[in-house]
């Protein structure tokens, strides 16, 4: 436990300077962009010069670069995040409300796409280079291969629009003020077609991984030890080499529910969810800087949390990586 | 019972009833044009405006929502002078052009319940319009004062003589009236009344989830018996175009407007069951495709060159191919379809690659060892698919005739820093908007001395003084019929020198499930206040 404390610290510690590049990097990035959020502004609406001064008043950007940096900063120590210009309210708020959709979307996405593909990745491993193998893996290749975008609109045809099983897009139902059971079973209605969408890509990438883990897995000493024991074939398969094949898998499950809080813009737009790949965008479309550090900031500090539970996990799961080495960042 | 050989009773009785039936059948067997009260019209929305109030930001994006909740003193119409009376029941002009004396509507009330007053119409006027909005500081500069003698008449008095005609002209698009209550002593543009609107129109703002929805609710209170027929709207929020048509499809929406569809979609879409288009409605609304010049460019200052550009454009491929069908070639710098000021000058829309070169040759421009004149950087404007695609088109065009095209690509940020801030561009695609008046948003893109930052105006360095003095002229001509002649003889001047290059006049397009009714029915419809539309079963 000792241990454990003394990691977590350490890697606090060292997420503190990662966050300040992070902050800075993003708000010169924005800043060097050309034009700012009342250009983005003036191309819908037109208007002369007092009309964009108004505005650049208003959302206090007739002020020098580097001031209204420090502004930021000082308020960033109050965890105050600003507000955002395309929303007019909080940063935090915006945010906050967008982050249960984003985490339930991407969430079950990630999960969809590990269960079935490292699954689909057993069965293809466990015989390799048999048919069965052939078949799931070109099947991997091409889900791997189909652009987001397409495989999602498809979908809405097949089922939303010719089948009319699913609905065309959105989060719930428009304003119908459902509570409880009702409104979780109309949500997860609406997020079938999406999860299913952004699973059935990041499902390519499991399954590769698990198959080619497995392969290299039965080549080892200690499968030819249990097959001597006389252990079926299917118990070696699934206790001893899909078990080791495993690890690598974890490592990219990790990474991937690290940059979870990324969002998908791409599927968030076709299905118009509200989350956090379309927010991200809006921002850097309309120079919301504070809204656009807001997202950057939240999305790091789950990078850097998500990577943390990883190792312990990979501790955890592997009794070989605490006994032989300490636990160090 | 007499059993009667050719009518009995009992047909007689049923050929009665036939009879009756008959009469009523219009009404209910083919569905037809008595107005249904009630539903929810769901519309898609692809924009999310930061600031919804149109006193402040007149812009299509704001209207299309807020126009429903927000009245103007007239809208736009096809019957008449075009105007139809909404919170201003008629108008009258002093005939020296400095004052307009407006009545205004009785019986309306504020969505809060407050009565509507002349002192909303005069503090909207000075304080917002005047002050703030976007194409009103150009309008109402001359306003100096709204006398309000009693709550029903609102009198406009300009320090300078205004033209009536062009005041007219504005009515639809820039006098939303706002409710003093709610803005006097506060900070007009940080209020929250700019998001949670609040107004005289049919329908009452009700609910907005960002990136979802906007929902607005029936005003039981409207000032006009029996309106309106629906009983909400819903704007869902829908960024993805292939998602708008198979939302429409599926039926889970009732009206795309503004083009939503793409154009290359309409064609499979109308074949789609229950799904019409409509392109009328929109005729308030033109938008013009022009090629913006950059005249600090030598080569670019010379007429000759800007005329050889002009010629090597086929206006034609660009309506057939680029908007399918969906445009009409331009001529000049105000639309065919303002029969008001309108003056053909055909010969600005010929295509002609032969004439093209021989007057860049003249213009001593001639072409080196590779083919090329010279190179320029054109910018194409962002903000519509037509626009980009007229850039490659353009492009190619400019190939044909010696001149080399290097596109740059900006987001809308950029590309409005680039060319109308920093004048970063040679030439540039843009859209600039015909609003019913060319004094409105017109005569801006070529009149000379306007600072730099100023979006869609001449930030070309174009300096005509020719140009300039018609364009004072005609700003103060107070006669209706005298105000017609200076803004003819612009246009003939704009055809000699042709500073930027009109190639097209393009509007939009409306795709409905046929459920809709009393659609299109004025020349500004998806941004007017849809009181009378109604949904059938």
């Amino acid at each position: 436990m000792k241990r454990l404390s003394g990691l977590l610290l350490r890697r606090f510690l060292s997420a503190i300077p990662v966050i300040f590049i992070v902050i800075v990097a993003s708000y010169v990035l924005v800043e060097l962009a050309p034009g700012d959020a009342v250009d983005t502004y003036l191309a819908t609406s037109g208007g002369d010069s007092e009309f964009a001064a108004n505005f650049r008043h208003l959302w206090g950007l007739d002020q020098g670069g580097a001031s209204r940096f420090i502004a930021y900063l000082g308020r960033l120590v109050t965890l105050d995040l600003g507000q955002s210009l395309i929303f007019s309210r909080p940063v935090l708020d915006v945010i906050l409300g967008r982050l249960p959709t984003t985490l339930l979307l991407m969430g079950t996405s990630v999960f969809v796409a590990f269960g079935l593909g490292t699954t689909l990745g057993l069965l293809a491993g466990s015989k390799p280079y048999s048919l069965r193998d052939r078949v799931f893996s070109f099947l991997g290749l091409v889900l791997y291969a189909v652009p987001g975008f397409w495989l999602g609109l498809i979908l809405i045809i097949i089922f939303a629009v010719w089948l009319n099983v699913a609905p065309v897009g959105g989060f719930e139902t428009i304003a119908s003020d459902k509570e409880g059971l009702r409104r979780t079973l109309d949500i997860a209605w609406h997020l079938i077609l999406p999860v299913l969408s952004l699973g059935l890509i990041y499902l390519g990438l499991y399954l590769r991984l698990m198959r080619s883990g497995m392969i290299d897995v039965w080549h080892l000493d200690f499968i030819r030890t249990a097959r001597a024991k006389g252990l079926s074939q299917n118990r070696i398969a699934i206790n001893h080499v899909a078990r080791n094949a495993l690890l690598p898998v974890i490592t990219i499950l990790g990474l991937q529910l690290g940059s979870m809080l990324g969002g998908s813009v791409v599927i968030e737009s076709v299905f118009s969810i509200p989350g956090f790949g379309r927010l991200a965008y809006e921002a850097v479309i309309q120079r919301d800087f504070s809204l656009l550090i807001g997202v950057v900031l939240i999305g790091a500090v789950a990078v850097i949390i998500m990577n943390i539970i990883t190792d312990i996990a990979y501790g955890w799961l592997d009794p070989r990586i605490g006994a032989q080495r300490k636990l160090e960042p | 019972m007499a059993m009667h050989p050719f009518c009995s009773r009992r047909k007689f009785f049923h050929s009665g009833l036939g009879l009756i039936g008959a009469a009523t059948l219009p009404r209910f067997a083919f569905g037809s044009d008595m107005p249904r009260r009630g539903g929810t019209l769901i519309v898609a929305a692809d924009t999310e405006p930061r600031n919804l109030n149109p006193a402040i930001v007149a812009s299509n994006g704001v209207f299309y929502v807020a126009s429903k909740v927000l009245e103007p003193l007239a809208e736009a119409s096809y019957q008449g002078e075009g105007l139809s009376p909404r919170l201003a029941t008629s108008w009258v002009d002093s005939k020296d052009g400095l004052s307009i004396a407006f009545s205004l509507r009785e019986g309306v009330t504020w969505h809060d319940g407050k009565p509507f007053t002349s002192a909303d119409v005069a503090f909207s006027a000075l304080e917002v319009w005047k002050k703030f909005q976007n194409l009103g500081r150009e309008v109402f500069e001359n306003l100096e004062s709204v006398e309000t003698p009693d709550a029903k008449t609102a009198i406009f008095h300009f320090s300078k003589p205004t033209p009536f005609q062009l005041i007219k002209n504005a009515l639809p698009a820039l006098t939303s009236v706002v409710p003093r209550h709610r803005y006097e002593g506060t900070d007009i543009l940080a209020n929250p009344a700019n998001q949670k609107l609040i107004g005289t129109g049919p329908f009452r703002f009700a609910e907005y989830r960002p990136g979802e929805f906007y929902k607005l609710e029936r005003n039981p209170n409207y000032w006009e018996k029996d309106r309106p027929y629906l009983d909400a709207i819903i704007y869902r929020i829908l960024p993805d175009k292939g998602a708008i048509a198979a939302a429409l499809e599926a039926g889970e929406i009732h009206l795309a407007a503004f083009s939503a569809v793409p154009l290359a979609d309409l064609e499979r879409i109308s074949k789609a069951p229950g799904i019409f288009i409509k392109s009328q409605g929109y005729e308030g609304l033109t938008y013009q495709l022009t090629v913006e010049i950059n005249h600090r460019r030598k080569e670019l200052s010379d007429a000759r060159v800007r005329r050889a550009i002009s010629l090597a454009i086929d206006r034609k491929f660009v309506v057939d191919t680029i908007f399918l069908t969906y445009a009409q070639a331009s001529t000049g710098p105000i639309p065919k379809l303002d029969k008001q000021f309108y003056v053909a000058n055909k010969k600005m829309a010929d295509f002609n690659p032969a004439e093209a070169n021989a007057l860049l040759d003249e213009a001593g421009y001639p072409r080196k060892a590779n083919g090329i004149r010279f190179s320029v950087k054109l910018l194409p404007a962002p903000w519509f698919e037509e626009t980009r695609q007229f850039g490659d088109y353009l492009r190619q065009a400019l190939k044909v005739v010696g001149i080399e095209a290097g596109i740059v690509s900006y987001d809308p940020a950029g590309h409005q820093k680039a060319v109308y801030t920093d004048h970063n561009f040679d030439l540039a695609i843009g859209s600039p908007v015909y609003r019913n008046d060319p004094a409105i948003s017109t005569t801006i893109l070529y009149q000379s001395g306007i600072p730099a930052g100023v979006p869609f105006s001449n930030q070309y360095g174009y300096q005509n003084p020719a140009v300039d003095s018609i364009i004072s002229k005609a700003a103060i001509a107070v006669d209706g019929d005298e105000r017609i002649k200076p803004y003819q003889e612009f246009q003939w001047l704009v055809a000699e020198d042709q500073p930027i290059i009109n190639v097209a006049e393009f509007s939009f397009v409306t795709v409905a499930r046929i459920a809709v009714r009393n659609l299109a029915n004025n020349p500004r419809w998806a941004t007017s206040h849809w009181a009378d539309t109604w949904l059938d079963k």
